[in-house]
């Protein structure tokens, strides 16, 4: 008998019962909710006349739909206000942990869940929110759900899944200067397609993820979704025990001595097998951009856009054409945050890079901390100060611009060079259009006000 | 949930590929607290002009096309989890989508609704676009008990879909009706947990 993958050996130990041919009954250690996919599951559980089974396993925060400054002031949009409200309301009234808005940790729900400590190897770890996959990063089972499965959750701390097929990416080599983790994963998408891993779980190996920090690592599970995986994990080791280390949530004393036994359990056996394995070289990896309007539709940063029939439709959209080169084109807006890249490394990265620079005067450039614990460590640090002198605008936590829920949006027709995940037509507002970039390549676009190769600048 | 068995309708033709779900519901019409009312804002941005005039190129405002089954090119809904997308196509009054691919978090969420996402192949939907393209009047036969999809008077053709999840639509039963008969299994499951 072969032996298991990081990802079987969690799974298995989670799974309370299947139904023949049918889903398993498996069983969720911690559970994230936000103001926007929970409110219907607290009414069904109303209508059902049922409390929450675990409270202590659910943890809320406000992020996708608050505004990202003044956020001492009520909320002046009326449905975005009373969808905030909903949410305190219901996990008072449920016994739910809420990190609301002016909160000290609240935040985007897949920051805060890491820098608390709640995040842990071996966890299963469910949201209303496909980016749930960042979780990964520790060696947990994490990934995205609908609001009828967070109603489940709530009710029995239970969802009903059936196990995916499991899939291996490895990554191997030094990464060369001026290369991030979004880059790797923006090049890995490019080759396997938007829906390359739809029905598999990934598990990312390979010695250029080793040498990554856990905020890198979550970068790369953050876009397993792009992917169309349910998740992405990478195996936990001494950089991931010395994040969680002292963490709020952490496990303290002797509770520590066990959980890093447990920890060092959890690793993909040598003889263990995968439905699907791939392997790239981190030498072929360069700063990558999108074209298109699916994550799957980068290339890199010094090539031109494709010529394909397939890309028609989207590069319509985009008001690009087939041979163009992105390099050099003016951009307008250039957004840094979201859950891929709002974590106090990003924000590092940046401010080192635009350090007595000056932003173009045709860009705004919007930096959205991912949580106030990272707000609170980057002024701490000096860099807002830098950000500001840049001519950053740097704001307050939320999902902001990402998705565009708030006021935060690109206007239509215009390009922006974000940090974020996504770059389907309307994302960031109706109409505009989204190029998807490292948090370096974005602070050179904003300073030069042009596509650049962020090589060029360090 | 509501049962679902036979679905006879006309379809509705959507041939692009990769519909993400913001393209569904866009995220800004994801402020409400029920889940009724989306139908109004599905597909918004390719339905209508920023003025909220009706942009008449978009299938949903061609007359000649209406239907209980939206027929979409591959791999329809990725992106987002939001279920707000499942709810908008069931109030428009979609119960079937037929692709040759779904992303998985939508799939999920489309049955837990009451809307059965099919699967054919990629060659079948093709035909199947340009059939309807041609003749919109053209009648389809979903037979759930069966796992049948057939363009009426044609050759039907087998789908699959999971035994329970089958069950759970025919007798418009939850998942959630299930996990909490399995309470006592939950309970001991905690218990046993080191």
């Amino acid at each position: 008998m072969s032996g298991k993958t990081l990802f079987d050996k969690v799974w298995d130990q989670h799974v309370i019962s299947e139904i023949d041919n049918g889903p398993s009954v498996f069983y969720i250690d911690r559970h994230f909710i936000h103001e926007v996919t929970s409110p219907q599951a607290f009414d069904g559980l109303r209508k059902r006349n049922i409390r929450v089974f675990r409270p202590d396993q659910t943890v809320a925060t406000a992020d996708h739909n608050v505004p990202t400054i003044d956020q001492h002031l009520p909320i002046k949009d009326k449905l975005s206000r009373f969808q905030v409200q909903k949410l305190a309301e219901n996990c008072e009234e449920f016994g739910i942990q809420l990190y609301g808005l002016g909160h000290q940790y609240q935040g985007i729900v897949h920051v805060i869940g890491p820098e608390l400590g709640i995040t842990q190897p071996g966890f299963t770890i469910v949201c209303g929110d496909s980016h749930t996959s960042t979780h990964g990063a520790f060696g947990a089972i994490a990934f995205g759900i609908g609001t009828s499965e967070v109603e489940q959750v709530l009710a029995t701390q239970c969802v009903l899944q059936r196990k995916p097929k499991r899939m291996k990416i490895e990554v191997n080599g030094p990464l060369a200067k001026g290369v991030l983790s979004k880059d790797i994963i923006l090049y890995i998408a490019s080759k396997i397609s938007t829906s390359g891993a739809t029905g598999h779980f990934i598990e990312y190996t390979g010695s250029a993820i080793r040498a990554l920090s856990m905020e890198a690592r979550m970068t790369i599970c953050n876009m397993s979704i792009e992917m169309g995986a349910r998740g992405g994990m990478i195996a936990p080791d001494e950089t991931t025990f010395e994040y969680i280390k002292g963490r709020k949530f952490a496990p303290k004393d002797a509770e520590w001595d066990q959980a890093l036994e447990k920890w060092r359990q959890l690793y993909t056996d040598d003889d263990a097998e995968f439905d699907t394995s791939y392997q790239f070289d981190a030498a072929d990896i360069v700063p990558m951009i999108t074209y298109g309007t699916n994550p799957g539709m980068g290339i890199k940063i010094t090539e031109t856009v494709p010529d394909s029939p397939d890309n028609t439709k989207a590069l319509e959209y985009m008001g690009l054409t087939p041979g163009e080169l992105l390099l050099g084109k003016e951009v307008n807006h250039v957004f840094i945050g979201s859950c891929t890249n709002s974590r106090i490394e990003d924000l590092r990265l940046v401010a080192s890079l635009v350090q007595g620079k000056q932003k173009a005067d045709n860009v705004q450039a919007m930096v959205i901390p991912g949580s106030k614990q990272v707000e609170q460590q980057a002024k701490q640090e000096g860099l807002d100060k830098i950000l500001e002198e840049a001519g950053f605008h740097l704001r307050q936590p939320g999902c902001s611009a990402c998705l565009g829920m708030n006021e935060d949006k690109v206007p239509a027709g215009e390009y922006c060079v974000s940090t974020s995940n996504r770059n389907f037509e309307g994302r960031q507002g109706p109409g505009a259009r989204t190029i998807l970039a490292s948090p370096l390549t974005a602070a050179a676009t904003a300073i030069t006000g042009r596509i650049t190769d962020v090589r060029e600048l360090i | 949930m509501e049962p679902l068995n036979i679905v006879r309708s006309t379809c509705v033709p959507l041939p692009a590929e990769h519909v993400d779900t913001d393209q569904i519901i866009p995220a800004r019409f994801l402020k409400a607290t029920t889940r009724e009312g989306f139908g109004d804002n599905l597909f918004r941005d390719w339905r209508y002009h920023n003025d909220g005039t009706p942009k008449p190129s978009f299938v949903l405002n061609q007359t000649q096309f209406e239907g209980k089954i939206l027929v979409a090119g591959k791999n329809f809904g990725c992106g987002s989890s939001r279920e707000h997308a499942a709810w908008a196509l069931y109030d428009y009054g979609f119960r079937v989508v037929v692709s040759s691919f779904f992303a998985d978090i939508f799939r999920n969420n489309a049955l837990n609704n009451g809307l059965l996402p099919i699967q054919l192949p990629e060659a079948y939907v093709q035909e199947l676009l340009a059939a309807i393209e041609r003749n919109p009047s053209l009648l389809a036969v979903v037979d759930l008990p069966q796992q049948e999809f057939k363009i009426e008077g044609g050759q039907a053709i087998k789908f699959d879909i999971n035994p329970y999840k089958k069950s759970c639509l025919l007798q418009g039963f939850d998942d959630i009706d299930y996990l909490i008969s399995q309470q006592d299994k939950i309970l001991e499951y905690e218990q046993n947990k080191i």
